[in-house]
């Protein structure tokens, strides 16, 4: 994410088109995911470490290549856009359809994620790979390439995330200008139970609290803005906890095979 | 043979001088196979003869050191089960391949390039439904697999075979899970689809039921070919003579002595599985000193849960566990270890043995607290190295270099090792499960010397087998369970195979 | 034995050489950028390693970084992933300067062993909040410890924007400077402290309770196989929660270490992610007690060269693409010295192990 932020700002920096920015933003993203890839998938690399790596690695590259660029103004930014008619709906329209580009990106993205997954042969693969990888093998599907390919269309969605944050959100570069997102998604995962629509749901409650933490005390919200900010960890923690108590984890748990490196047998 | 057409002409496969490694042991060393179509074709021979590795290396799963793989007379190599399916090679393993939280229909089609991207259920489960119907296989299309029974999801297996259009059909010891009435329901729906011009290929290692099912039979020793031969041409003596490749030692007869003062007593013990499923349903059921009691049923009748909750690894949710007349019921593991009660685990590698330590810290990973192997707060190195050697000396584990991981040692040398660690404690009680299974016939043997010494030093031994001619040889007496009940008691003497059969699904005669 | 040591020799060989690797990595990310990669490495490692004022501080900055670093490491040693040292870490900080806040004239002598004690008392808790529902539920510790590392950053900020902000701060959020009693101890003439022997005493008491005591004999076999060590009477519910609880301790002391001697006081940002570097340590080091310690003290210098970077016009963050690479090097090394069929693979899962029943043993 940090890699997609500071490679988008530095193309649009470069270029002044903020479509190469997005598209800077992603291919970084594809990049470092595609180092975590090789590691996990092909060298059986435990996926905590290699993240862990990719993680640390990808805020000290950033931070380098991005070292010219600090607190500079971006060459373009994105503006909010009014979506015509659905814009001017009085209350909603405000809250969902005045945004910059990328956050309709978001929207669209969620619930096109869960059909593919719920209703496709591809997703369907996806999800036997994730499951049960010798189960999926047996019967033909590429269990290397899915699992390459999942990989990979994370990190393009964490680098246009970097993007985002870079050309729209908060225009700029700065060091560990991600504030520690990317980790709050992992619980934001676990908060939704593995769902891409429950995700979107928790975002926007992960998100508000966010917002309100900034702004508690000039509604004068009497809550210390880090207490609120507590909330979506110890929210995620227990509901983790309830799943993981409820026996529900095979309706509502991590894919079975979640972190176990696929070797084939013989 | 119901006059199935058997073309002479072409194979539908044929394996030639086939050769497969594995870390210098050769598990194939030039094995021919040939399958017609319209043949129920068996392959024959013990554990480890090579037969799962030949049909891995038919079904795209492994690749032949040498040696050709010809599919109706076409010998490109197959490199990948797709390969394989799409040339209509079809596998149904040991252990199923199936997606637990998937139904039924996602696992059968999943894999399979239908031209439409998008998964559309209604046809599916139709089609489903037709082939289930055709083959006598009843299945229910929408349920997910984790909730269906071992035989359905066999079942399963095989339509997904079936649907993509498999003329080939290997099942890898297929009746292992299953009752002897639901064998002979699959024994059935096998007929039927090779009547259709399909090949079926059977490995297994029981001579009955491939005398019962086969058209043919090839029989596989130590990776080679001993024969291929027609069913009508040959009889079990003969077929167990090629297989083994001398005579069986006998195991010591059971005398008649009689058995001592109960040591064990289960008292209407309820309690679930890992899915929180009710895997004990009220099962009562005695053990006593100087007897070995075989706990017979088909896998998955609630065997393993029955053996936890007498060790104190799962919890009961009714009755009692009477351990020499004391409630153990609420006790720990170790407190229960402490007290007598002995167990070698059925899966010995998993839950037996730590594999990466070493054979020594194996040996004492039960007597660490006591001394010589323990001091007052630290280990005692010297002690417990003493103790370990003189276990391997003992228990005759050859071959062992006591700081090597336990997981170098061969499967025979493992359970000594575990049966070793077991006897030393000096149990009043030793659970012993599928001891034998995947041993070879001489470490099978030594096995089963083992645990009948231990019934005439007086122990009393509760045996869980799959193998009712070891559990017929073994026990005093016999206690069949089926879905965590146990249907029946009775001195091993009086064991008739019918019988047991139609305890083992369920129904008392 | 000798297989033990060849394997440990060759786990050794494939850390130095990612290192080297890892190192010329570094050197062409700096080439990449127009600085010149044999200045770049020899400055950092003389900055680092090259004096004694260098070692000094390399040694200080060692001390948080290897305490943390066991922290996770004697958890790998029963496949638990403590992913929560940053926040055990913070954990112990609050701690300490509770101990430091409560008893502002202390003297040494009585303040410095209680807020030692506080902070593994409070590192320790916090390890528990993830340790207990593990031993208990099986909930997942590599989630819980890290949800708990914000919840605890979030709880010092909270503390020093709130009830214990210095009314003397100026306005910034921090706490009262602490007394002279809260400093540990100086050893020797020059700047270093008895903090540089915790982590010293706590890898040689770790070495003994995991190699010698019967303690450290079930949570080795719980380590190699949690199944045998349930079945041969060994309880990991205990032992999940005792190799937490030590962990936890040993983040904290590391928090009340840095609150006492590198800031005097709490604030926030006390740590530039020791918790993770401590996982990247503690898994170059194979999760071995001396190793961590090596490596830990190998990061502690590219922290402290990482500043003398700056003066080339390569932002200190450089230091943490460098102990990426180092990382990646070592996987791949990992991964190629592999040995194909080695049955070092974790057991339990589903898969191979099945499949292969049918393959002859070896006699």
């Amino acid at each position: 994410m940090l890699v997609g932020a500071v490679s988008g700002f530095l193309a649009v920096n470069e270029t002044g088109s903020l479509l190469q920015g997005v598209a800077a933003g992603v291919a970084a993203g594809l990049a470092a995911s595609a180092l975590h890839a090789f590691f996990t998938v092909t060298l059986h690399a435990n996926q905590i470490i290699s993240g862990l790596g990719i993680t640390i690695a990808g805020t000290g590259l950033a931070a380098l290549l991005g070292r010219s660029v600090v607190g500079l103004p971006p060459r373009a930014s994105f503006e909010d856009v009014d979506v015509p008619l659905l814009g001017s709906i009085p209350g909603v329209g405000d809250i969902l359809f005045s945004h910059h580009v990328l956050v309709y990106v978001g929207f669209v993205l969620a619930p096109a994620v869960w059909w593919v997954l719920r209703h496709t042969r591809l997703g369907l693969h996806v999800r036997a790979v994730g499951e049960n990888p010798a189960a999926a093998d047996a019967m033909g599907v590429p269990v290397t390439l899915y699992r390459y390919g999942a990989v990979l269309f994370g990190g393009a969605l964490a680098g246009l995330a970097g993007a985002s944050l870079s050309l729209a959100e908060s225009p700029g570069w700065s060091e560990g200008m991600t504030a520690g997102r990317g980790w709050i998604a992992l619980a934001l995962v676990i908060f939704a139970t593995w769902s891409p629509l429950r995700v979107l749901l928790g975002a926007f409650f992960f998100g508000a609290l966010d917002v309100l933490a900034f702004r508690a005390q000039i509604i004068g919200v009497d809550v210390a803005p880090t207490v609120l900010g507590m909330i979506p960890y110890v929210a995620t923690l227990v509901v983790l906890v309830v799943v993981t108590l409820l026996g529900t984890r095979r309706r509502l748990g991590a894919p079975e095979a979640l972190g176990v490196p696929y070797v084939r047998d013989g | 043979m119901d006059g199935a057409p058997v073309s002479a002409e072409q194979p539908l496969v044929a394996l030639r001088g086939i050769v497969k490694e594995f870390s210098g042991v050769r598990a194939n060393d030039g094995v021919d196979f040939e399958l017609r179509a319209g043949e129920v074709h068996a392959l024959l021979g013990e554990n480890g003869a090579g037969k799962t590795t030949l049909m891995n290396v038919l079904a795209g799963l492994a690749r032949p050191d040498a040696g050709t793989v010809e599919i109706r007379g076409d010998d490109t190599a197959v490199r990948s089960p797709r390969a394989a399916i799409d040339r209509g090679i079809g596998m149904v393993h040991q252990h199923f391949r199936l997606v637990d939280r998937f139904t039924v229909a996602e696992n059968v089609t999943l894999g399979w390039h239908a031209p439409k991207a998008l998964l559309r259920r209604r046809p599916l489960e139709r089609e489903i439904a037709r082939l289930s119907e055709l083959y006598r296989m009843p299945v229910q299309a929408g349920r997910p697999v984790w909730q269906l029974s071992v035989g359905e999801q066999q079942r399963v297996e095989i339509l997904k075979n079936l649907y993509r259009g498999a003329q080939v059909l290997i099942l890898d010891e297929p009746t292992a899970v299953l009752t002897p009435q639901e064998s002979l329901a699959l024994v059935d729906s096998l007929r039927r689809m090779a009547a259709e011009g399909r090949g079926i290929v059977f490995i297994s290692h029981k001579l009955d039921e491939v005398m019962a099912v086969a058209d043919r039979i090839t029989v596989l020793r130590r990776g080679r070919n001993v024969a291929t031969v027609a069913t009508s041409d040959t009889t079990q003596g003969e077929l167990a003579r090629m297989m083994i490749g001398h005579d069986l030692p006998q195991a010591a007869a059971p005398d008649d002595r009689q058995a001592g003062a109960g040591v064990l007593r289960l008292d209407a013990v309820e309690a679930d599985d890992d899915r929180g499923l009710p895997a004990l349903r009220g099962v009562d059921l005695e053990v006593r000193a100087g007897e070995i009691v075989g706990l017979a049923g088909v896998a998955g009748n609630g065997q393993l849960a029955l053996a936890e909750v007498v060790v104190g690894l799962r919890p009961l949710s009714g009755g009692r566990v009477l351990f020499e007349d004391r409630d153990v019921s609420g006790w720990s593991i170790a407190r229960r270890i402490g007290a007598g009660i002995g167990y070698c685990p059925e899966d010995r590698l998993r839950h037996g043995v730590a594999p990466t330590l070493s054979i020594a810290e194996n040996l004492i990973a039960k007597s660490y607290r006591r001394r010589p192997v323990s001091g007052r707060l630290l280990l005692d190195r010297r002690g417990a190295r003493r103790a370990a050697a003189e276990l391997a000396e003992r228990f005759d584990i050859r071959g062992a270099d006591l700081d090597a991981p336990v997981a170098s040692l061969s499967g025979g040398n493992v359970q000594k090792v575990l049966l070793a660690r077991e006897i030393s404690a000096d149990p009043r009680l030793l659970i012993a499960a599928q001891s034998t299974r995947g041993l070879d016939v001489h470490a099978a043997e030594a096995t089963r010397r083992l645990l009948l010494e231990q019934r005439n030093a007086g122990r009393a031994v509760l045996l869980i087998s799959e193998d009712l001619d070891e559990l017929v040889r073994m026990s005093d007496r016999i206690a069949v369970i089926y879905e965590g009940r146990i249907m029946g008691t009775f001195p091993a003497h009086e064991a008739d195979e019918e019988e047991i059969g139609l305890l083992m699904a369920g129904r008392r005669p | 034995m000798t297989s033990g040591v060849r394997r440990s020799l060759r786990a050794t060989a494939v850390q130095i050489t990612a290192v080297v690797v890892g190192l010329a990595l570094g050197g062409l990310s700096l080439a990449a950028i127009g600085v010149s990669p044999y200045d770049g490495i020899s400055s950092l490692l003389e900055a680092a390693f090259g004096s004694e004022l260098a070692l000094t501080q390399t040694a200080l900055k060692a001390v948080p970084l290897a305490l943390t670093g066991l922290a996770v490491a004697v958890c790998m040693r029963m496949r638990l992933w403590n992913i929560g040292a940053e926040g055990q870490f913070h954990a112990g900080a609050i701690g300490a300067t509770w101990a430091a806040l409560a008893f502002p004239t202390g003297s040494t002598l009585v303040l410095v062993p209680l807020m030692v004690v506080a902070a593994m008392a409070a590192g320790a808790a916090w390890a528990l909040i993830a340790a207990v529902p593990r031993a208990l539920w099986g909930v997942n510790e590599i989630i819980t410890t890290l949800l708990l590392n914000y919840v605890a950053i979030l709880g010092v900020a909270y503390l020093v924007t709130g009830p214990w902000r210095s009314a003397a701060g100026l306005n910034f959020p921090v706490t009262d400077v602490f007394g002279p009693g809260a400093r540990l101890p100086a050893l020797g003439g020059g700047l270093l402290h008895v903090g540089v022997l915790f982590p010293l005493v706590a890898a040689a008491v770790l070495l003994v309770l995991l190699q010698r005591s019967r303690w450290g004999f079930t949570v080795r076999m719980i380590g190699a196989s949690p199944q045998a060590a349930r079945v041969a009477g060994m309880s990991t519910a205990r032992s999940v929660v005792g190799i937490m609880l030590i962990a936890g301790a040993l983040a904290g002391v590391a928090g009340m270490v840095e609150v006492s001697m590198s800031f005097g006081r709490l604030r926030q940002g006390i740590s530039p992610g020791y918790g993770y570097m401590a996982i990247l340590i503690a898994a170059l080091a194979g999760a071995r007690i001396l190793g961590t310690l090596a490596i830990s003290f190998l990061f502690a210098g590219f922290v402290v060269g990482g500043f003398a970077l700056q003066a080339l016009g390569v932002p200190q963050s450089f230091v943490l693409l460098l102990q990426g690479l180092i990382l990646f090097s070592a996987l791949a090394g990992t991964a190629l010295t592999r040995r194909p069929r080695m049955l070092g693979r974790p057991p339990g899962r589903r898969g191979p192990a099945h499949v292969a029943k049918e393959e002859p043993s070896t006699p």
